[in-house]
């Protein structure tokens, strides 16, 4: 049984603000290989590279040949629902606040049997399903069936509802709206369905195309927001924080600079003004309101989105001291990220590569258009991922660098490369 | 011993005196340093200058319990500021061109202050002339040599700092000096240096002027001095203002934000 | 090479069933029950601690204590001694080492003790560590605990051969009824099949009645030698044969047979009997479906034919199927581990004469199932053994 969701109604200010209960969170550190894959929107199993043998749950050693050749592998989840229960009846806080609720027992056509959640849409057993992971509100990898033949979207299920962070209905902050890359976000947002978008601006004496445009819809409301000012960032969170539910930081200041292509620093300084430290005091500002709010009805406060960037992850030297601060902030989005899952907020890291903007008007294509970045970034909260290489060019260098990081670092050391 | 009222006050103690009694007047012509208020702007792939901002280190509370204290940053030409001559590639090399070697004398300095604040609300670029100068002196007399010349404008009483910064997409447009009017303040008056309302000494599309920003080229060219982001010019006479303005000290400082006060001589007391 | 034959469990006997008395709960720790239950065999026994040459534990709440802990606590110094963490195979797979060691002589008294306290919160706390393989793929899912894995077991039985939510009724009501006479049991109010199909949904198609009690408590009994239980003067009852099984079937996606099917034959033949030659059953009951899989799987009937079986048969101690004679868990109460030896001393008490109001008429047979541990979906330990009177 799914519904889509409806808007939410008013809520009675008299009434203490539910908090929020997590579903269990343990798990092993090889099953964390499936939270791995998840939390890039992938379902993935051990396979046995010498004897060929699936394995779920987890393991070390493969169950048919004890082979400790265990490889991750994508799998497209097909099965067949062999059983089902509804549960009226849980000892777990989490699950007891939301029953009844449906789980099966999946054969997949890999081979072993799966416990699953299932999507309300999903008939009675015996049928032909299809498992995915996703990441659940206690951010670790929970299976779940689909129908085989429908496409279906978790947040028509309201009781996968809160494993996705779906803008629908939601309040959200975009904390800079002077670059296209901002007015992308907020345009995509608006079409996702959003109630309400606040939309930063730093110095609202500086004229910039394509604002007014972007703040005459009626779902967006300009606010004055300035991330290297600490005080502007608290009174912001002091007028609107409890009000957001989806915080999305695209604030970023980006030069085109290495170490000895600019003496001084103060190119370098502003960008990790912004960059890193302006994600410190946004967290520190708008965090305790949105975990606060993390059980709060049904548009509960449920995600924080950080445009960080591919060159976070190895250098681009051209843009050098650009990158070191997008380095700096996805270690702290990291940290961010341990402080906000254990009260059930989504933090969404985005690493694209060069977008086409004015910052990379000297880099040959491909690269990212504004708009496809925003189309990601809802992609992303809407399946409930975490972790986003939105484009080509960030899907090739994660590539690259999983494989092995010091052959990237020299390539990308290699001029004209 | 000598009863010390009964001693000759001299110069200095008829001023104390003046200033208790109220005949003459404190005036301040400084903006307050808060992070809202707006700093230049440049190009971005330039150097920018930053703005003021200003964080707590402690407020009576676990990291200081008995004590609020704050640090802060800015640059040397954020908010109401002073412009040194090393400031400008025309007064690179003059001698004691920098805000620690700037003598002191000149930090106390009389002031001519010239009403533009009709022409300015009628045009927001509007350029003070040789004839706007002639028609002051016409009334107040010669600008003496050594003072100060402010051009009010009343443009400090644009509160809102997209107002103030006035940008649109060809720039900033706030009023300020012509190139005539500067090099006839510099040749022909010997000013001490020039002072502004608006974000700076230049008028907002200053660089499109010949030669661009020429108050900046023409005074710290010849070793004078710039003031901007004053307020308050309203409350001065035209003449006979004494302004205490003194920069930081420095080291090779190019500038830095001051309290700029004017004294100022009540009639009739 | 000749395959060696499997030695059979002559001259071992099991003597002095003991319970002590359940408790829904308790703030007594396992430590508690397990010495009020070697008290109770001391007592029942007339021997002395240190008589008591072999010790060995199942219990979930002893943790971090294991039997060795018990042996300090109790003041007890074995040349024999073992902890079974296996819940509800425990009593079988207890009886079968200790019956090992006092055939190989390495003990002479082994007191088998099965024992677990229940705490208001106990529950929360022994779910949480069950299993690597529960809580990356089973606690997630949203039980909290193993009624999820068995409603569906039992769904897809219900599936697969046609049983009906009344055949499992039949099994749950007549347990009740043998209940009765039991004073040891903590539900004695008779359940009929109306109140049972009326009972509220604890996951579909399991109802109330369906799932056990958690309560604290403590089973026990010595295992010995035949010619030691007779010099003691103990009624005691001998041990014939004995199987067990681990991850059996792993292959089925879905449980719908059990470890015993694969050594049943040799459980049979170690006793030399048949199904048919047994008096009583005492399968291990954490839900009906597995009772009536154990009358499948131990031969009563073929796989699949469970639900016929029961429609054809009553269950209760004085009628043609006997089964849990004592009410079971689902009506005595499942003090934990001791849910694996609740089986064991009731069999005992039916093959010594000690079974008061509930005794089998002329039972020689007893059959007595274990299982448990629960991973993610299925339990993986299975056991059996087959009790004879002594003569």
């Amino acid at each position: 049984m799914t519904t889509p969701p409806m808007r939410p109604k008013r809520k009675n200010p008299v009434l203490r603000t539910p908090q929020v209960n997590l579903p269990p969170g343990a798990r092993g550190r090889v099953a964390l290989g499936l939270t791995a894959a998840a939390s890039e929107g992938r379902f993935e199993l051990q396979t046995c590279e010498d004897c060929g043998a699936v394995q779920y749950p987890p393991r070390e050693s493969c169950a048919r040949c004890l082979s400790d050749s265990l490889r991750w592998r994508r799998h497209g989840g097909a099965g067949c629902l062999l059983t089902s229960t509804m549960l009226r009846h849980s000892n777990d806080l989490f699950f007891r606040e939301r029953l009844p609720w449906r789980i099966g027992v999946v054969q997949l056509d890999a081979g072993p049997p799966v416990i699953v959640h299932l999507h309300g849409r999903v008939g009675d057993a015996p049928a032909r399903v299809r498992v995915g992971a996703r990441l659940d509100r206690s951010g670790q990898a929970v299976l779940i069936g689909v129908p085989e033949e429908e496409t279906v979207e978790m947040a028509d299920d309201p009781k996968l509802r809160e494993m996705t962070s779906d803008p629908r209905f939601r309040n959200v902050l975009v904390t800079d709206g002077k670059t296209a890359i901002g007015q992308a976000i907020v345009k995509a947002m608006v079409d996702a369905g959003a109630e309400r978008i606040w939309v930063g601006i730093a110095d609202p004496w500086k004229k910039l195309p394509g604002f007014e445009r972007i703040a005459a819809l009626p779902q967006v409301s300009p606010v004055p927001l300035d991330l290297s000012d600490g005080r502007s960032v608290d009174e912001l969170a002091g007028e609107i924080g409890g009000k957001v539910d989806i915080v999305v930081n695209d604030a970023e200041v980006h030069r085109t600079f290495g170490i000895s292509s600019r003496r001084g620093t103060d190119a370098a300084r502003a960008e990790m003004d912004i960059n890193y430290f302006g994600a410190l005091r946004l967290a520190q500002a708008f965090g305790p309101a949105l975990r606060a709010r993390a059980a709060d009805g049904i548009a509960h406060a449920t995600a924080w989105v950080n445009l960080l960037s591919i060159y976070a992850l190895s250098n681009f030297p051209p843009h050098g001291t650009f990158s070191a601060s997008k380095a700096a902030a996805f270690s702290l989005a990291q940290c961010l990220r341990a402080e906000m899952r254990p009260a059930g907020i989504r933090v969404v890291n985005v690493f694209p590569g060069p977008i086409d903007d004015e910052w990379n008007q000297n880099l040959p294509p491909p690269k990212l258009a504004p708009s496809a970045l925003a189309a990601a970034i809802v992609r992303a909260l809407r399946d409930g991922v975490e972790d986003v290489y939105p484009g080509e060019v960030a899907q090739e260098w994660l590539e690259r660098w999983r494989e092995n990081p010091k052959v990237l670092e020299r390539e990308l050391s290699t001029p004209g490369h | 011993m000598t009863d010390i009222r009964s001693r000759d006050p001299g110069l200095l103690g008829a001023l104390v005196s003046a200033l208790a009694g109220g005949r003459i007047r404190v005036v301040d012509l400084t903006q307050a340093l808060a992070p809202e208020f707006p700093q230049i702007a440049l190009p971005p792939e330039m150097g920018q200058c930053w703005p003021f901002r200003i964080e707590e280190i402690s407020r009576y509370d676990e990291r200081g319990p008995a004590w609020y204290w704050n640090n802060f940053s800015c640059g040397e030409h954020t908010g109401t500021h002073f412009d040194a001559p090393i400031h400008w590639i025309s007064g690179r090399d003059l001698p004691d061109n920098s805000v620690d070697t700037i003598p002191v004398r000149h930090f106390v300095a009389p002031a001519c202050v010239i009403d533009c604040s009709a022409q300015a609300a009628a045009d927001p670029d509007y350029l003070l002339t040789v004839a706007d100068i002639e028609a002051f002196e016409a009334a107040h007399g010669r600008i003496p040599g050594g003072a100060w010349v402010l051009m009010r404008t009343d443009w400090s009483r644009r509160t809102d700092p997209e107002a103030y910064q006035n940008f649109d997409e060809t720039g900033q447009h706030t009023p300020g000096p012509g190139a005539e009017a500067v090099r006839f303040l510099v040749e022909q008056r010997q000013v001490l240096g020039f002072g502004s309302e608006a974000i700076g000494t230049d008028a907002g599309q200053g660089y499109h002027l010949q030669p661009p920003y020429p108050c900046h080229y023409f005074m710290h060219g010849a070793g004078r001095y710039g003031l901007q982001c004053l307020t308050n010019l309203d409350q001065l006479p035209p003449v006979g203002a004494l302004l205490i303005c003194a920069p930081l000290k420095i080291r090779k400082g190019s500038g830095s934000p001051l309290r700029v006060l004017a004294l100022v001589e009540e009639p009739g007391r | 090479m000749q395959p060696r034959t499997r030695r059979g469990y002559e001259g071992v006997a099991v003597a002095t069933p003991v319970t002590v008395p359940y408790q829904r709960f308790s703030t007594r720790g396992a430590h508690w029950f397990i010495g009020r239950a070697l008290l109770a065999l001391l007592r029942e026994s007339g021997l002395s601690k240190e008589d008591v040459d072999g010790l060995i534990v199942s219990s979930f709440t002893l943790a971090p204590d294991t039997a060795v802990g018990v042996t300090q606590h109790l003041g007890l110094s074995p040349r024999w001694l073992d902890h079974v963490p296996t819940g509800g195979a425990s009593g079988v797979m207890a009886l079968r080492r200790a019956a090992r060691a006092v055939q190989a002589g390495d003990a002479e008294v082994v007191a088998c003790i099965g024992a677990d306290t229940n705490h208001v919160d106990s529950f929360r706390h022994s779910l949480g560590s069950f299993s690597d393989f529960a809580r990356d793929a089973s606690y997630p899912y949203g039980a909290g605990g193993p009624n999820s894995v068995f409603a569906m077991v039992t769904a897809h039985y219900m599936r697969t051969y046609g049983a009906r939510r009344e055949d499992f009724g039949r099994i749950a009501v007549d347990q009740r009824a043998n209940a009765a006479r039991n004073p040891n049991a903590l539900l004695r109010k008779p359940l009929t099949l109306d109140e049972y199909m009326a009972a509220r949904p604890v996951a579909e198609p399991i109802h109330l009645f369906d799932c056990v009690m958690p309560c604290a408590g403590a089973e026990a009994f010595l295992v010995t030698s035949e010619s030691r239980a007779r010099a003691m003067g103990v009624p005691h009852a001998l041990v014939l044969g004995a199987i067990e099984r681990h991850n059996a079937f792993a292959e089925d996606p879905v449980m719908v047979r059990g470890g015993w099917r694969v050594d049943r034959d040799d459980l049979y033949t170690q006793a030399g009997a048949r199904p048919g030659d047994i008096d009583f059953v005492q399968t291990y009951d954490d839900y009906p479906v597995i009772v009536m899989m154990q009358f499948e799987d131990l031969g009563f009937c073929e796989k699949g034919e469970g639900p016929e079986f029961v429609r054809a048969h009553r269950m209760t101690h004085d009628a043609d199927f006997p089964n849990n004679t004592g009410g079971g868990q689902l009506s005595g109460g499942q003090a934990g581990a001791a849910g694996g030896f609740l089986g064991l001393t009731e069999a005992i008490r039916q093959l010594t004469g000690a079974a008061g109001e509930r005794a089998v008429r002329d039972a020689r047979l007893g059959l007595v199932g274990g299982f448990g541990m629960v991973t993610y979906d299925r339990c993986l330990c299975t056991g059996a053994v087959i009790l004879g009177r002594a003569a």
